[in-house]
């Protein structure tokens, strides 16, 4: 027969002080492996819900990123006419020929500069973005001001840029290329990887950075999932434009990989303060196992198996990670949303993300504080259940 | 019995829960010595003085622009600079995509090159052999190890950034410390092949004859292209290498994050096992007390108990950084920025003293609950 729960939920109530503070212990290691864990989440979401499975984005063959992908703007005319791209309100094919770059921002609290990628697109460009797609892929909106005119040195910006950057509000003037750009309007990309960017015309841009006839990529709207396939294809397959098409979305799940310095940092760290925490709880197991000595023999004397006793311990020790792993969450939750930013490892500019603790990095932080309470009870439970009942009885 | 024997065999006593306490606070010392020295590493070390003497000249927006050949000569003709060797990074991919196989590959002028990187140890016959050949490549001898390279052998990396593949000849191995993975080959060979990039380069590294002018010349060469179409940027190569450290986001705040969480997860660690070792010896006591202990007395032996254990917990997790550094060292150079990172003196100095310092604060609630025990309560008290 099994030893009733309650008989563990009131030992460790019974000794507040030691289940507080080994408590306390394995949530400040469950804390750090969420925070850990929060921000590749964030990352990784930034890059996943980015771009949208109808848009093609076209490169130079062999490159990897816009930022690396230049081809002459004389290949574009070509581009536009192939089959399968959508139509806008006028008839015109949805294509836009892009320029991308990365520029140096000051942060606005000061603490330094950092690589910020900034694109010139065309007025169709702007009309793709703010179009949504089939499924979970709701477009860009325009949060306040407006979007920016061709022709003019205006710019639009994201909202965590404006919130990180300086000089970045409506109205404001951002030094970059041969001069200043105004600041005209503010986007909301839905924490997208579009989140980090700042958007103007492509002519103006082009010009600024004496890049006029060539583009860095190239984006097509299909008008159907099965047009953009078969778009990719085709602009992959022609052997004359040595170009190469890639599914936008394909395109931005591929950089999560940017997430893995701070992924290899945090196997490091949680596993570390595992370790220290597995020890920590083993202390208070076996001191829990030694002040009830008497009590242990007097349950075997009772009846109860080995067994029993055994699992009775390790569920003690269980119960106790889990409390640690509650609080744990509980100190991390205030931090949900919180934004930062990290180095994109494709176009090496920055990349806004929000730290995010789903349910699925709570599962984990759980799980990772029941092994810890699984490891460091096992040894005392054994013990526990190994004693001489005589011995016991007598201590 | 003296005191000082005293204190160690009570500390000792219960052999299994000291071993224990001792073993969660060397692993959290662990990770708070790497911390310092990744710390020390990134802001507090100075770099070795030849290394202090090269500046980085590069396009003032940003390290995708490249700058014209001409800047070079015009660098050159600067105060207190004696070489200037063109740098630019090909990325590229050897065998596949995966971070293991990354390291940098950079083309430069090998005439040039080495008197800029003097600290790059190359035999003078490789060095000719490499400048002689023009798809020759100079290797870092653990790379080379890593990879069993040897000298002749043919390396083949695939353009990513540039449409270029390269075919190249390992002719020369460096040995530079620490180690630093990167592969260095002809800039001609990339302009041969790649037409447009002629007469570019991804930026400039220049040496410069004394500390004292560095600061000085790396104004002037702003001050030659200030009003240029393409401004430029000039910094320090440690400076440098920070902007790419500072870009993974806010490290410093990171590092004392984490430091803090360990921190506080050793005060637990401790404080719990004192208090444990306190209400154990409840009795004991009240039995030194009645024999002249004053309560001062018995506070200072329990303090001196919890900071023996964290010392020994201490010490333990020092010498287990030892090697984990010299392993991340290794690790971290894939990324491509060069660290010196060992565990210095001064390092485990303020480990050991963090060590103390958290010994007294969790020690002292526990001890002075044993110092003012009553006395005949306690020796009363069953446990």
């Amino acid at each position: 027969m099994a030893i009733p729960i309650s008989y563990n939920i009131r030992n460790l109530r019974l000794r507040k002080g030691l289940t507080i503070m080994t408590a306390l212990g394995i949530a400040l290691t469950v804390t750090t492996a969420i925070f850990l864990m929060a921000l590749v989440t964030g990352l990784n979401k930034a890059f996943v819900s980015s771009g949208n499975p109808l848009n093609v984005l076209v490169l130079r063959k062999g490159s990897e990123s816009e930022l690396t992908g230049g081809f002459d703007a004389s290949l574009f005319p070509t581009l536009k006419t192939l089959p399968g791209i959508a139509k806008d309100s006028n008839g015109e094919p949805i294509a836009s020929g892009e320029w991308v770059v990365v520029i140096v921002l000051p942060r606005r609290d000061g603490t330094g500069e950092v690589n910020v990628t900034v694109r010139g697109m065309m007025p169709s460009g702007l009309e793709m973005r703010q179009l949504s797609g089939p499924g979970d892929h709701p477009g860009v909106k325009l949060a306040s001001g407006r979007w920016f005119e061709t022709g003019q040195r205006e710019i639009v910006v994201s909202k965590s840029i404006r919130d990180r950057f300086a000089h970045s509000n409506i109205g404001d003037s951002m030094e970059f290329g041969k001069g200043a750009w105004k600041v005209v309007g503010i986007f909301d990309a839905g924490g997208s990887a579009y989140e980090s960017e700042v958007w103007g015309d492509v002519n103006q841009m082009a010009s600024d950075f004496d890049r006029l006839g060539a583009f860095s990529s190239a984006y097509l709207r299909a008008t159907d999932p099965i047009a953009a396939e078969a778009l990719r294809n085709r602009v992959s397959d022609d052997q004359r434009l040595k170009l190469e098409g890639f599914n936008e979305t394909d395109y931005y799940a591929k950089q999560t990989r940017s997430g893995t310095p701070i992924e290899v940092i945090g196997y490091v760290v949680g596993f570390i303060m595992g370790i220290g925490s597995i020890f920590a709880a083993m202390n208070t197991m076996y001191a829990a196992v030694a002040y009830r000595g008497r009590e242990i023999a007097t349950l075997r004397v009772i009846g109860f198996s080995r067994p029993a006793i055994l699992t009775s311990f390790v569920l003690e020790s269980l119960l106790l990670a889990t409390l640690g792993a509650l609080v744990g969450i509980l100190l991390m939750l205030p931090f949900n949303g919180w934004q930062t930013g990290t180095s994109n490892q494709v176009t090496f500019s920055e990349v806004v993300f929000a730290l995010r603790i789903t349910p699925a990095v709570a599962g984990y932080a759980l799980v990772f504080a029941l092994v810890m309470g699984f490891v460091g009870g096992l040894a005392p439970a054994w013990h526990a259940a190994r004693q001489n009942i005589l011995n016991a009885l007598r201590s | 019995m003296t005191l000082g024997s005293f204190i160690v065999r009570n500390t000792f006593r219960n052999k299994r829960r000291s071993l224990l306490t001792m073993i969660s606070i060397s692993f959290s010392l662990l990770l708070l010595t790497l911390m310092i020295c990744i710390w020390r590493s990134f802001y507090v070390d100075q770099v070795a003085p030849e290394a202090s003497r090269r500046l980085i000249t590069r396009d003032k927006v940003s390290l995708a622009f490249f700058l014209p050949a001409f800047y070079r000569d015009k660098i050159r003709s600067v105060p207190g600079v004696t070489a200037v060797a063109p740098m630019t990074w090909f990325q590229g991919r050897y065998i596949d995509d995966r971070p293991e196989h990354f390291f940098a590959r950079l083309a430069t002028d090998p005439d040039e090159y080495l008197k800029v990187a003097s600290d790059k140890i190359t035999p003078p016959d490789q060095v000719e052999a490499w400048q002689k050949d023009r798809a020759g490549a100079l290797v870092d001898v653990t790379l080379a190890d890593k990879y069993g390279w040897k000298l002749g052998d043919r390396v083949h990396i695939q353009g990513t950034i540039f449409p270029l593949n390269l075919d190249l000849t390992i002719r020369a191995i460096y040995h530079r410390d620490p180690p630093q993975n990167a592969l260095y080959f002809h800039t001609k060979y990339l302009e041969e092949g790649v037409p447009w990039f002629k007469g570019q380069a991804g930026w400039y590294a220049a040496q410069v004859d004394s500390a004292e002018h560095v600061a000085e010349a790396s104004r002037e060469i702003d001050a030659l292209f200030h009003n240029s179409p393409l401004p430029t940027k000039t910094e320090s190569e440690k400076a440098f290498q920070l902007g790419f450290v500072a870009s993974l986001g806010n490290v410093k705040a990171f590092i004392l994050g984490i430091c803090g969480a360990v921190m506080f997860a050793i005060m637990l660690v401790s404080a719990n096992t004192m208090a444990m070792s306190v209400r154990s010896r409840t009795r004991e006591v009240a039995v030194l007390k009645t024999l002249g202990f004053t309560s001062r007395r018995v506070l200072s032996i329990f303090i001196t108990e919890a900071v023996a254990l964290a010392v020994a917990g201490g010490v333990l997790g020092i010498l287990v950084a030892i090697p984990v550094i010299a392993v991340m060292t290794r690790s971290f150079i894939g990324l491509g920025i060069p660290l010196d990172m060992r565990v210095s003196p001064p390092a485990a100095m303020l480990s050991l003293m963090i060590a103390v310092i958290l010994g007294i604060v969790s020690g002292y609630i526990p001890a002075q609950r044993a110092s003012h025990m009553n006395i005949v309560e306690a020796l009363r008290h069953i446990g």
